[in-house]
């Protein structure tokens, strides 16, 4: 056993400390009390939050900062939907307005039906926030030459997709999450694609800092039921990555002496 | 006489009776300006320049919030 087992087990972006290693988004819930009560039962500490135009034609709408207090989460504005270098470095600018935050979530997509990142869009966006001022944690293509240099352009968060946005497929390539992670300097994160608790532990086991996720829970039967499975899902993980698990081997090896069996 | 400006909120076309800066805009739409971002003509206007940046016929105005997103 290495040392005490202890509950904090914090982790570090961009010299901010924070103990759950689940960052949730806060979209696709039926309203904003499931939002509040899905991010209360999820344990998180950062919640991703989209910048949209507001309606001006109905002004006392109630906004997400009514039910989900920035004093109380870490906000980390995305560029969810830009489609171009342009659209998402002009959306962080106005999050940092609306709101003081550096840290950010970039991501550039391609068409439909993957979303899958940009990666020229990418690093142009990269570029340009960080030349800005930005603490950029970039959602990314499971490559490690890509993250490798997303991470020395000086991005403080590696997030490579598990699976395409809101799929649920799981982590599809875990070999090249582990190898992601295995060269970064920076925390890597699994962003997208986590379906249920099981897959959200095994990004974990492979060694990542922390997941992001969204439509898993929000998508899920019971949203605040899940958000709690994640919490748990992401504990487990982390320590049986810390734990190493066993090697395998698909022979036998019983786990009960030998010896005094009777009747021999 | 006062002249109209017209101007673009949000992709909307919307008229203007006479000389405003954004921060009469906002108070205008009804909005609470401490949620809000505001980009005029591709520029980030400060909060601390609202009232003193005056808008022009041609203007086009982005006003955001945060959502809930992933």
């Amino acid at each position: 056993m290495d040392g005490i087992i202890t509950a904090d087990d914090p982790w570090e972006v961009a010299g901010r400390r924070f103990r759950s290693r689940l960052i949730v988004g806060t979209g696709r819930y039926k309203d904003f009390p499931e939002t509040a009560a899905a991010l209360e039962a999820s344990g998180a500490e950062i919640v991703t939050v989209a910048v949209r135009r507001v309606n001006t034609s109905d002004p006392s709408a109630p906004l997400l900062q009514d039910y989900v207090s920035p004093d109380r989460y870490t906000y980390l504005p995305n560029t969810a939907g830009c489609h171009t270098a342009q659209e998402a470095v002009r959306t962080l600018r106005l999050a940092r307005e609306a709101g003081g935050w550096n840290l950010v979530k970039l991501e550039v997509l391609g068409p439909p039906p993957y979303l899958y990142p940009d990666m020229a869009g990418t690093f142009e966006a990269a570029a340009a926030l960080i030349a800005d001022g930005f603490e950029v944690m970039v959602y990314c293509a499971d490559d490690p030459v890509a993250a490798k240099r997303l991470e020395e352009m000086g991005c403080v968060a590696i997030m490579p997709l598990g699976a395409p946005i809101g799929s649920g497929m799981g982590v599809v390539n875990p070999y090249l999450i582990r190898a992601i992670k295995a060269a970064a300097r920076v925390p890597v994160l699994v962003d997208a694609g986590i379906g249920t608790a099981s897959e959200a532990a095994f990004a974990m086991e492979l060694g990542c800092d922390a997941v992001l996720l969204n439509s898993a829970i929000a998508h899920a039967g019971d949203p605040v039921r899940m958000a709690r499975a994640m919490k748990f899902a992401v504990s487990a993980g982390r320590d049986a990555f810390l734990a190493r698990r066993m090697p395998r081997d698909y022979r036998a090896d019983a786990s009960s002496p030998s010896l005094g069996v009777i009747g021999r | 006489m006062q002249s109209p400006i017209t101007l673009t909120v949000n992709g909307e076309a919307q008229a203007l009776p006479g000389p405003a800066s954004v921060a009469d805009l906002l108070a205008r739409i009804g909005l609470d300006g401490r949620k809000v971002a505001v980009e005029r003509n591709l520029e980030i206007v400060p909060r601390s320049l609202w009232p003193v940046t005056p808008l022009a016929t041609g203007d086009a105005l982005e006003i955001v919030a945060f959502i809930g997103g992933g």
